[in-house]
């Protein structure tokens, strides 16, 4: 039995066509359909229910010390209303999940994670957990709305003074029309852009109130099938696709992300350096005829040399682009490779990551 | 949705217009296009396969899905609609035009759906 966000009924009437997705229903897109809503968030603006992600709430004398250990960023330079991404490792590397921490004050920390994840993630965290230190999920009363887009900012400033100034920082204690909420300024697009952390009760308001005042702007409302568009045409990569309990970080080239020089932490035995890594993901642009999706085999010389990881055609670019973890000796950019598509062969080449980079 | 009176239609959405009784135009029909969204690209048959009643033979693929297109009759591809390789978004724009093969030799039939049955049929699908 899926559950619904509080904006469920919201989303029925828009005329959201509904998919389970991580335990919830969703919607995989409006009437505007993938590539519209896509193209909104990149020329105009989108708004996404994520009230499905998960947020976990992480306090105590301990807590930095405890994200130090769990994590693999380094979290002791932070101050207060940042944010930092992280992958969490398990002890041989590979990736539990990768998240999103923000600092709200000595002492108390928000760890955002994926909708997916949640429940592993909150047990994990309780397994190894030291000293004292409260974790405490609180996904189920948070609802999250993001905003995203070139023209977010400006919508943002209609209804509220209280706009992050930098990338990866958050208002915690924030009003956006009258609304308590956090507002951080982090995407998952590739486009500069705000999600807004608030009590379940008021996100059917706060939804309404968004769209009103982005009306004049173009936004329009967007699902889970533009997300994913977005986020591979930006490069990003995603939990179960090109990272999971099998691939570590540094595999997934989220080095910057993994600080080896910081003391102990769960993985850093295991996971390779840049010397020793085997395999590395890429991004693949279509050279040939076709979409490549995930878990095709990619080959050089007849000889498998790695699997695709994610893959669709790119409504921005306009071709099909996919990513793919390759053995070491064929990650170099300009390298040629076949990728099987259900038994016909597809043309691709490395190209550099992001596919999309917003020009500022 | 557009339903075309000079067509037969199957359950898996596929039109059929036969030029004599052994050859055969094969499409999407508008209910098919607009239920699969914009689609970005197509994988056509090759001149001179053989194709099966009911087997796959093509196949749509729009940003997030592929998706099988059915041949409802047996016979040999004569011809490709080439266009559609390189703007599959003609079978979104204008379904009944947008042909994907032409059948000849065709020796085996599916059961088809008349205008009005298939009109009937999508909508007890809609609902």
């Amino acid at each position: 039995m899926e559950l619904k966000t509080p904006l469920y009924e919201m989303h029925l009437k828009l005329h959201g066509k509904m998919v389970p997705f991580a335990g919830y229903l969703l919607p995989i897109q409006y009437e505007e359909g993938i590539i519209k809503e896509h193209m909104a968030v990149r020329t105009r603006a989108g708004i996404f229910d994520v009230s499905h992600m998960g947020e976990i709430r992480c306090s105590g004398k301990d807590a930095l010390r405890n994200l130090q250990q769990l994590l693999t960023n380094d979290f002791t330079d932070m101050s207060d209303g940042q944010a930092r991404y992280s992958p969490m490792c398990n002890e041989q590397g590979g990736t539990v999940d990768d998240l999103i921490v923000y600092k709200k004050k000595e002492e108390e920390y928000l760890i955002v994670v994926n909708a997916s994840n949640k429940e592993k993630d909150y047990h994990w965290m309780l397994e190894h957990k030291f000293g004292e230190v409260v974790f405490e999920d609180i996904s189920d009363k948070i609802s999250q709305i993001a905003l995203q887009g070139p023209k977010s900012q400006e919508i943002l400033m209609k209804l509220s003074t209280d706009i992050p100034e930098k990338y990866y920082h958050a208002v915690f204690d924030g009003m956006v029309a009258g609304i308590p909420c956090m507002i951080s300024r982090t995407g998952y697009t590739g486009e500069d852009g705000f999600e807004l952390y608030l009590d379940n009760t008021y996100a059917k308001t706060m939804w309404e109130t968004l769209m009103e005042a982005g009306k004049e702007y173009g936004l329009i409302p967007c699902g889970l099938g533009a997300r994913d568009t977005l986020r591979l045409e930006a490069g990003m990569p995603l939990y179960g696709h090109e990272m999971n309990d099998e691939i570590n970080p540094v595999e997934t080239g989220l080095s910057f992300a993994v600080k080896m020089q910081k003391e102990d932490f769960i993985g850093k035995d295991h996971l390779p350096d840049k010397d020793s890594l085997m395999r590395k993901r890429v991004g693949l642009r279509v050279t040939g005829r076709g979409i490549i999706r995930e878990q095709e085999d990619v080959l050089v010389d007849g000889k498998k040399v790695g699997f695709t990881t994610s893959g669709t055609h790119c409504p921005y670019l306009g071709y099909p682009v996919a990513m793919a973890i390759l053995n070491k000796e064929y990650i170099k950019v300009g390298t040629k490779v076949t990728v099987i598509v259900r038994g016909r062969e597809v043309e691709a080449e490395v190209v550099p990551l992001p596919f999309y980079k917003r020009t500022k | 949705m557009k339903v075309l009176e000079n067509l037969v239609y199957t359950k898996t959405h596929e039109w059929v217009r036969f030029e004599d009784e052994t050859t055969a135009l094969v499409g999407l029909t508008d209910y098919a296009q607009q239920t699969l969204g914009q689609l970005v690209f197509v994988n056509l048959p090759q001149e001179g396969d053989e194709t099966v009643t009911g087997e796959s033979f093509a196949d749509v693929e729009s940003v997030k899905a592929v998706s099988d297109v059915y041949c409802p009759v047996t016979g040999v591809v004569s011809e490709i609609n080439e266009e559609l390789l390189d703007a599959p978004e003609k079978i979104n724009d204008t379904p009944y035009e947008a042909w994907f093969a032409k059948i000849t030799d065709i020796t085996e039939k599916e059961e088809f759906l008349s205008p009005e049955e298939y009109e009937e049929f999508v909508k007890k699908e809609m609902e």
